[in-house]
């Protein structure tokens, strides 16, 4: 167990305590009048029509697909810079490698027009 | 005890009691929501074994990529966010018996294992963990290969994810 | 030891001493001491939070040739807690159909999420909450935190304006941190470490001078992050009125709101860290701690400036045209301008400053040339289409 850990716990929970207390402070005093009309969903003025629900587009699953293979790829290039000084050529190809198959992903799903928004 | 120790204990609690509200509610948002605090419970575990890096990366792709597909994916396709239907169905009680008969085994096994009680290696300060990693990541002798097939993979998953979505429109 | 050279020590000390003479068991002390840290690291940014309130309010007034708040106090400075006395007594007002918990969640991890990036911030060589050597993954994880919070605040208001907001918002966020993660990884390379007091001490030359175009893209997408104009889709008020926190009101919003503008000021501190040599200037931080924890928030204040500038002065971009751009070229250039940069470093001598850093300047000169002529290209390209398109039009309304 390292102090250091502990010390982004204990931030995580200061950080979220600081802003609950301030919510809290203004539950504690400022005025409830609730009424139907004020608590009604906001929509332009006008009365709510339909379920709260609109149909999204399926291309933000597709970004958000390709944004996840992105990510993980990204994420193992990390230990490798951090020692990429200490490292042969060979080793720095390796690393440009990888990140050429990761370009040639973008590449594929650019070509398949996966990236229009339409 | 000591406090690595009620800290593994508060984390475990924290991590099974949330694992048990993805399968009990019935809001599927909400099971997304209680997923992401048992992936987070996973994380803080890395954290108290002194594995920062996986501990960071376990908060950036699970909680930052994975659960966000899972919310887009329950708000694309289900119209209704509840689960109508009963929670239960006829084979409850056989699903049960495995589980426990497989949990039952992998206790006993791991009771025997030396590794187990161990507690969380001490680096020596000014050790280097990520560029450690990092070497062994694509040095010959170690983990070159599966370095860059794991990227192959990757990109075989791409493929076949663009594959589906194309298919569909 | 003594107060100017290491005030954190000498507090911690301090503090250890009065602690024992408590009879208090160590372990106890320690945590004490650990917690009195953070309380005071997250509290300062707080009060810091509340004159960027005022910060904002004047500089987007001089940008749009107003005088801003100058009513309340000397040059308007105890606005911000008029405003703040202003949301606490507002009513709160809780939508029907609203998942209570799932509301009242949102805005806290919103701001948390930007207090946590707080502990990794080195304000001087030896003031700082932790140095992990994690630090620019920690970046992206508390990043990560901040866009569940957006889409939790957006499901929990039961608003379709609330949600449309959100979903653009995340697919902007999720699709600008790849290229933010590459830029991450520049720095990286260059200081052979992800830790943030590593990546200064490492600069004896500000990396911006180094790799200017890593230090813009960077820019880029900070401001994409942020979810600031030209990037605000979130918040189109003219289609969606509020974008995601349509439904908050009072001190909810206002939690929103302050996340927001700490966020742009952290994210300013994070460009100074990484591209502007952090809390050095010149060998002026060697004066002492103080010094340099000054130097680093005039730094990030420049950077908060910066973001400020682009917001008040561009327009907001169409969804598909953002989409775009970070696709089709942010994330190229940024993985070829990180294929470079490894390359550059296998390449370049270390022990040779200078052939180093000329080496690196002109590589990313060229790289950015090259780019720059290529968007050119697509540019005239583009504009031929769309003129023959007008032509043919033309001649068939005739």
């Amino acid at each position: 167990m390292q102090n250091e850990w502990l010390y982004v716990g204990l931030f995580l929970v200061v950080g979220a305590i600081i802003p609950a207390a301030a919510i809290i402070v203004s539950w504690i005093i400022s005025p409830k009048k609730p009424n139907p009309i004020k608590q009604s969903t906001y929509e332009c003025g006008m009365e709510t029509v339909g379920e709260n629900w609109v149909q999204f587009k399926a291309q933000y699953y597709i970004f958000a697909l390709v944004f996840l293979v992105f990510d993980v790829e990204t994420v193992f290039l990390f230990p490798w810079a951090v020692a990429l000084g200490k490292l042969s050529l060979f080793a720095v190809i390796e690393g440009i490698i990888f990140i050429l198959i990761l370009i040639a992903g973008l590449v594929y799903t650019w070509r398949k027009g996966m990236l229009e928004w339409v | 005890m000591t406090l690595p120790q009620i800290f593994f204990l508060i984390t475990a609690f924290v991590i099974l009691g949330s694992a048990l509200m993805v399968v009990t509610t019935r809001n599927l948002i909400h099971a997304a929501l209680w997923l992401i605090v048992t992936l987070f419970g996973v994380a803080v575990l890395y954290a108290l074994l002194n594995a920062g890096f996986l501990a960071v990366v376990q908060v950036v792709v699970y909680i930052g990529a994975i659960a966000i597909l899972f919310i887009f994916a329950v708000m694309l396709t289900r119209k209704e966010m509840r689960d109508r239907g009963p929670q239960l169905n006829r084979g409850w009680w056989l699903s049960g018996v495995i589980a426990a008969l497989t949990f039952g085994g992998l206790f006993w096994l791991l009771q025997a294992w030396s590794g187990f009680s161990k507690t969380a290696a001490d680096f020596p300060s000014g050790f280097d963990a990520v560029g450690q990693l990092g070497n062994a990541l694509v040095s010959p002798q170690a983990f070159v290969l599966p370095f860059e097939v794991a990227s192959v993979l990757l990109l075989a998953a791409l493929v076949g994810a663009v594959y589906v979505a194309f298919n569909r429109k | 030891m003594n107060f100017w050279n290491n005030p954190v020590q000498f507090i911690s000390q301090w503090l250890t001493g009065v602690f024992a003479g408590w009879g208090m068991a160590d372990w106890v002390a320690s945590l004490l001491i650990q917690l009195i840290g953070v309380v005071v690291l997250a509290s300062m940014m707080m009060v810091i939070d509340i004159f960027l309130v005022w910060v904002e309010r004047k500089v987007v007034a001089r940008f749009q040739d107003r005088l801003g708040p100058n009513r309340v106090g000397p040059f308007g400075l105890i606005q911000p807690f008029a405003d703040i006395i202003k949301l606490l007594i507002k009513e709160d007002i809780t939508p029907d159909g609203a998942d209570r918990v799932v509301y009242n969640l949102a805005p806290i991890m919103s701001l948390m999420s930007v207090l946590l990036l707080w502990a990794i911030v080195p304000l001087a060589p030896v003031i700082f909450g932790v140095d992990l050597n994690v630090g620019a993954l920690y970046i992206i994880a508390a990043g990560a935190i901040g866009t569940l919070s957006i889409i939790m605040a957006a499901w929990a208001s039961n608003n379709k304006y609330a949600l449309i907001g959100a979903f653009r918002q995340v697919a902007v966020l999720v699709s600008f941190e790849v290229p933010m993660i590459a830029t991450l990884l520049i720095p990286t390379i260059l200081a052979r470490s992800m830790g943030m007091n590593d990546i200064v001490q490492a600069q004896d030359v500000w990396y911006i001078l180094v790799v200017p175009l890593a230090a813009i893209i960077f820019m880029i997408t900070a401001i994409a992050e942020l979810g600031r104009t030209p990037f605000d889709l979130n918040e189109a008020e003219s289609e969606i009125v509020a974008g995601f926190h349509i439904e908050y009101t009072g001190m909810k919003f206002g939690l929103f709101y302050a996340g927001e503008l700490l966020h742009a000021f952290t994210f300013g501190g994070f460009w100074a860290i990484l591209f502007l040599g952090g809390y050095r200037l010149f060998g002026l931080e060697n004066l002492g701690p103080l010094v340099a924890a000054v130097i680093l928030f005039a730094k990030a204040l420049f950077g908060y400036w910066i973001i400020m500038w682009i917001k008040y002065t561009l327009l907001r971009i169409r969804i598909d045209h953002m989409l775009a751009f970070n696709w089709k070229f942010l994330t190229p250039l940024a993985f070829v301008l990180l294929m470079v940069v490894a390359l550059m470093n296998a390449i370049l001598p270390h022990n040779n400053m200078l052939v180093y850093v000329a080496g690196m300047l002109l590589s990313n000169i060229l790289l950015g040339w090259i780019v720059i002529e290529i968007l050119r290209v697509h540019s005239r390209r583009e504009r031929e289409r769309v003129e023959g398109k007008n032509q043919m039009i033309e001649v068939a309304h005739r």
